[in-house]
């Protein structure tokens, strides 16, 4: 079961804490990667970091001719075809929304919402052509219950969400299935970093009593991936130790 | 019939599954030959390869029927 080979796969924000171990999961199940992210020098030390024999395309996300350029170079690089597409990458500007620059929206909207849509419209020709594809991008729990001094990301993830469902509707008749994840709280370093008192009220919110990993949320990415999971599409798989029952 | 005129034919019998004596020069995709607007997204993407021609999204709009499209690719063919 969900196993990848001989797929290829197209993974943003791949060197961040949840897109690593999204990208390792898919390489473990045999697909190939594109794996991408801002920052090049740490971007090839992860891809090295893989083995194999998967390629490091750097993109600036806010950039919109070079995520137009991304699929394409993409496509290329893993010989001609893409099978999945896991937009990952994922930007805050944390404030209330009184206090909340123009650029702080912008550049989250752009990051996270826009920059997907753009990776989904290119991605779609050549998955059209292969009458097969699988697109999964990472959301938030925060997207569908709100977060105070995250309007901008809240309106980002819920966004990501809604398009999905629009994609999924225009894109099932040809075996192309779009689908979220939506992790709550996962172990990263922007967790660790958080005082105690606030880990136990974050905890006690969480009725599986722990914060999720990246691995959690890597195996529901590879679900939604596989090709056992073609008759699922639009929709959201929440992975979040039962913080929020949606 | 000229070569664009067949080989625009022949790219619509395989995209659309239609019999070949249905696609007339005056048949209309959506109205006559049953598609829906993803699968003209297809033709025209389809047409492009075929006659490495560039169709851009405000020409596909008015590509309608076959001899819309014959026309259009002979006239931007290289």
């Amino acid at each position: 079961m969900f196993d990848l080979t001989g797929m290829t796969a197209l993974v943003t924000g791949a060197s961040g804490g949840i897109g690593s171990a999204i990208a390792r999961a898919l390489a473990a199940q045999g697909a190939r990667l594109a794996v991408s992210g801002s920052n090049a020098d740490k971007l090839e030390g992860f891809r090295a970091s893989l083995g194999g024999d998967h390629v490091a395309l750097p993109c600036n996300l806010s950039d919109a001719s070079a995520v137009d350029a991304l699929v394409p170079q993409a496509v290329e690089a893993l010989g001609g075809k893409l099978d999945i597409l896991v937009n990952n990458a994922g930007v805050t500007r944390d404030n209330l929304a009184m206090r909340m620059k123009d650029d702080e929206w912008d550049q989250v909207i752009r990051v996270n919402l826009e920059a997907a849509f753009r990776l989904i419209r290119a991605a779609a020709k050549p998955m059209m052509k292969a009458r097969f594809g699988r697109v999964v991008s990472i959301t938030s729990v925060v997207g569908q219950t709100g977060n105070p001094g995250q309007a901008n990301y809240a309106a980002s993830k819920a966004g990501l969400v809604g398009m999905s469902k629009a994609l999924a509707q225009e894109l099932a008749s040809r075996n192309i299935t779009v689908n979220c994840v939506a992790p709550g709280f996962i172990r990263s370093a922007m967790t660790d970093v958080l005082p105690d008192a606030q880990k136990t009220a974050l905890l006690g919110r969480i009725p599986a009593g722990d914060l999720g990993t990246g691995e959690d949320i890597a195996a529901a990415v590879v679900y939604l991936a596989s090709r056992e999971a073609g008759y699922v599409t639009g929709q959201t798989l929440h992975v979040n130790g039962g913080m929020a029952m949606i | 019939m000229s070569e664009t005129a067949d080989r625009v034919k022949k790219i619509v019998v395989e995209h659309l599954g239609v019999e070949a004596d249905k696609v007339t020069e005056d048949a209309s995709f959506i109205d006559d030959l049953g598609a829906d607007s993803l699968d003209i997204v297809e033709l025209v993407m389809a047409f492009e390869e075929e006659f490495g021609v560039e169709i851009p999204d405000d020409a596909a709009e008015k590509i309608t029927t076959v001899k819309d499209a014959i026309t259009y690719i002979d006239e931007h063919k290289a």
